[in-house]
């Protein structure tokens, strides 16, 4: 058993240290949204056009192939970046190209980005260009939104009825 | 005098402070290892607890732990206190203990593996809590999933976007039965295997906490945990960001950082210090001395150096010389710490032995041979002047003895004290010295880990070699002294050569009275 001395110092020490433990096991608090902030995330899983149109392949062409890789339209694996851009109130809080993931450029694009916006009334334009081939946008959608304190509002993309989602 | 950065200065000053309070025996400082292990025990315990009552569904997991901290306040709200707190107490004991192996220069040379193995082990102590508050499933889970998710998406391994699952109706329970099990199973497995790889190159690993100590660290737990018990935040509304939250810094300071850099940024900022970490050791490399020699001709294989070996490097194998003994000793240098313990173990190291004009022993240290040991020694005796002449044996690590010197005191330094064979000091008080003062690294505190309590275990509990019961231990004195304790150290060889001078009186005035006598 300790003497008093230093029972009465063990006990200030364990006070030290678990006072610590418990204070950064909570504090400080992390304020991450401002009051009059909300969010908005972006989360689009979207395949890029193919960066060609396809082809026919002529006979002779054909003939050339083996047997069971003779396919009538040569079709370029290669997919085009995704460029997808969120204005709100007509100012840019979202500007993002996308290459497509995959050794040959293949693959699906998967973006999940999230941005602070102030609270209120606002109107949100989404545009997104998904094809090499195209100048400018190939989908625009624009929605009026009222966002309270600390919603999130997520962006999606249909790609089955190939429209912008807000929810 | 030597230089002590003041980092060392500053540790040594707290463990001292630490010593006064609970005694070399029970200071948190030298187990901070065993008080993590301990803590783990704690979290281990409650957690199985938890378990019994948790529900691995996304609608049941919150209420579950609501009615453990609520309804069931009196057992299951402290086991989930105790479950929060124990884990928070084990990083900060963690930070500690590298804190202080860095402060003590104490992760480099042969230590690099220890060090090396214990970076990622922290991390798996990290990740195991991260996915402890994502199964609680309120606001802080939310936060700590979606954001852990964002990470692994940065990562080129991960096809698809996990965060997205995340957003309403993508979450299944299966997902969330998924992380249960990395969490009860997974993850503490691999931190188990860890923490096995990281203490694979020590002999005698303690995992046990001292009792008091252990005690001690319980009942705070346990009173935190009644006055301030852990609470969860709303629960998670995927709907909502949550504003502002109470985060466990110990495990999620890593999130806000999201806030201000991408996650690649964040997973370059991680991997980054990981390796700064890692690397420290060669920052720049410290050299350890030659590795211990086996002299077979002087070695009857009896294994105590390798019983004493603080580092495993000594093993026993079958004889390879032909000599009637079955067994001998090997070395290996990869492992050998150069601390010299070995030659204090062997009781060939004798100073006595005069055979041969070399002194030889079955295991030595080229860099300081028990033959300099023995010459030095002599030498040194030799030298003394004075009524009271006292020798004083110290290490390399500790007090710089070489500052104690005077025409009466004579000072040699060993490796580690642990290599002081028990017969040098009867050699000492045989050839002149009338006082050992024996001083070294602090009690508990052993640079080479066994050191200072092998040699203990020698002079007092009959450890082998053992200082013979005929050596008078009044003219004996060990006092344990950090490089910085001078003004303790030199306080007591004072009173210690005091004492001995009385003595020297009193053995005088008592031979005078024999004369008289006869």
């Amino acid at each position: 058993m300790p003497s008093p001395k230093r029972l009465i110092l063990q006990i200030l020490n364990y006070t030290v240290f678990m006072g610590l433990v418990w204070y950064f096991s909570f504090s400080p608090p992390y304020v991450r949204l401002a009051p009059d902030e909300s969010m908005i995330t972006l989360a689009l899983s979207h395949a890029g056009k193919p960066v060609q149109e396809c082809r026919k392949n002529t006979q002779e062409e054909m003939a050339k192939l083996a047997p069971n890789m003779r396919v009538l339209e040569d079709c370029p694996r290669e997919r085009s970046p995704v460029r997808i851009e969120v204005l709100m109130d007509d100012e840019s809080v979202i500007d993002k190209t996308v290459d497509p993931p995959g050794l040959y450029k293949d693959q699906g694009v998967d973006i999940y980005h999230s941005v602070k916006v102030p609270t209120g009334d606002h109107r949100i334009v989404i545009r997104m260009n998904d094809s090499v081939l195209v100048d400018g946008p190939t989908h625009q959608y624009q929605q009026a939104v009222s966002l309270e304190p600390a919603q999130l509002l997520v962006i999606q993309f249909n790609g089955g009825q190939n429209q912008f989602i807000l929810r | 005098m030597k230089f002590v950065n003041p980092i060392k200065r500053g540790y040594l000053a707290l463990e001292e402070w630490f010593n006064i309070s609970f005694g070399p025996e029970w200071n948190p400082l030298y187990h901070l290892g065993t008080l993590t292990f301990f803590f783990f025990w704690v979290v281990l315990v409650s957690g199985i607890y938890l378990f019994i009552f948790f529900d691995t569904s996304l609608s049941g997991a919150y209420n579950s732990v609501e009615y453990l901290t609520h309804e069931q306040w009196y057992l299951g709200g402290v086991m989930r206190s105790l479950h929060r707190y124990a884990s928070d107490a084990a990083v900060a004991t963690i930070i500690l203990h590298m804190f202080r192996e860095f402060a003590l220069d104490r992760y480099r040379g042969f230590r690099w593996f220890s060090w090396v193995t214990g970076v990622p082990t922290l991390w798996f102590v990290i990740t195991l809590g991260i996915t402890g508050y994502w199964l609680v499933w309120d606001e802080l889970g939310l936060y700590v999933a979606v954001l852990s998710s964002q990470l692994m998406d940065a990562l080129p391994i991960v096809s698809g976007s996990m965060a997205s699952n995340f957003l309403e109706g993508q979450l299944t329970d299966r997902f969330f039965t998924l992380m249960g099990f990395l969490h009860l199973l997974g993850q503490p497995v691999l931190l188990i295997f860890a923490l096995w790889i990281h203490v694979k190159r020590l002999a005698h690993v303690e995992i046990s906490a001292p009792r008091g100590l252990a005690i001690g660290s319980f009942i705070a737990l346990l009173t935190l945990s009644f006055i301030w018990p852990a609470v969860s935040h709303a629960p998670a509304d995927l709907h909502k960001v949550p504003a502002v939250l109470n985060l466990d810094w110990f495990y999620l300071n890593i999130y806000p950082v999201l806030d201000y850099l991408t996650a690649g940024q964040t997973w370059a900022l991680t991997m980054g210090v990981t390796a700064l970490l890692m690397i420290m050791p060669w920052l720049p490399p410290k050299k350890t001395g030659a590795a211990a020699e086996v002299h077979l001709d002087e070695c009857n294989g009896c294994g105590q150096c390798a019983v004493d070996c603080p580092f495993d490097a000594i093993s026993v194998q079958a004889r390879t010389d032909g000599a009637r003994w079955e067994y001998e000793v090997a070395v290996d240098d990869n492992l050998c710490a150069a601390c010299g313990i070995c030659v204090g173990s062997c009781h060939s190291s004798n100073p006595f032995r005069s055979s041969k004009k070399v002194l030889e022993t079955g295991i030595d240290m080229p860099q300081f041979p028990i033959d300099e040991v023995r010459n030095q020694t002599k030498t040194a005796l030799n030298a003394l002047q004075g009524e009271t002449r006292i020798i004083v044996f110290g290490c390399d690590h500790a007090f710089d003895v070489e500052e104690l010197k005077k025409p009466n005191v004579a000072v040699l330094n060993f490796l580690c004290t642990g290599m002081m064979p028990p017969t040098l000091v009867e050699y000492a008080l045989k050839n002149g010295a009338d006082g050992v003062f024996i001083t070294g690294c602090r009690k508990g505190d052993c640079y080479y880990r066994y050191g200072n309590i092998w040699m203990d275990k020698r002079f007092n509990e009959g450890r082998k070699p053992v200082l013979r019961e005929r050596v008078d231990r009044s003219r004996i004195t060990v006092f344990r002294a950090a490089v910085t304790d001078g003004k303790e150290i030199r306080k007591e060889i004072t009173k210690f050569t005091n004492r001995v001078a009385n003595m020297q009186k009193g053995e005088t005035a008592s031979n005078i009275k024999e004369v008289e006598n006869a």
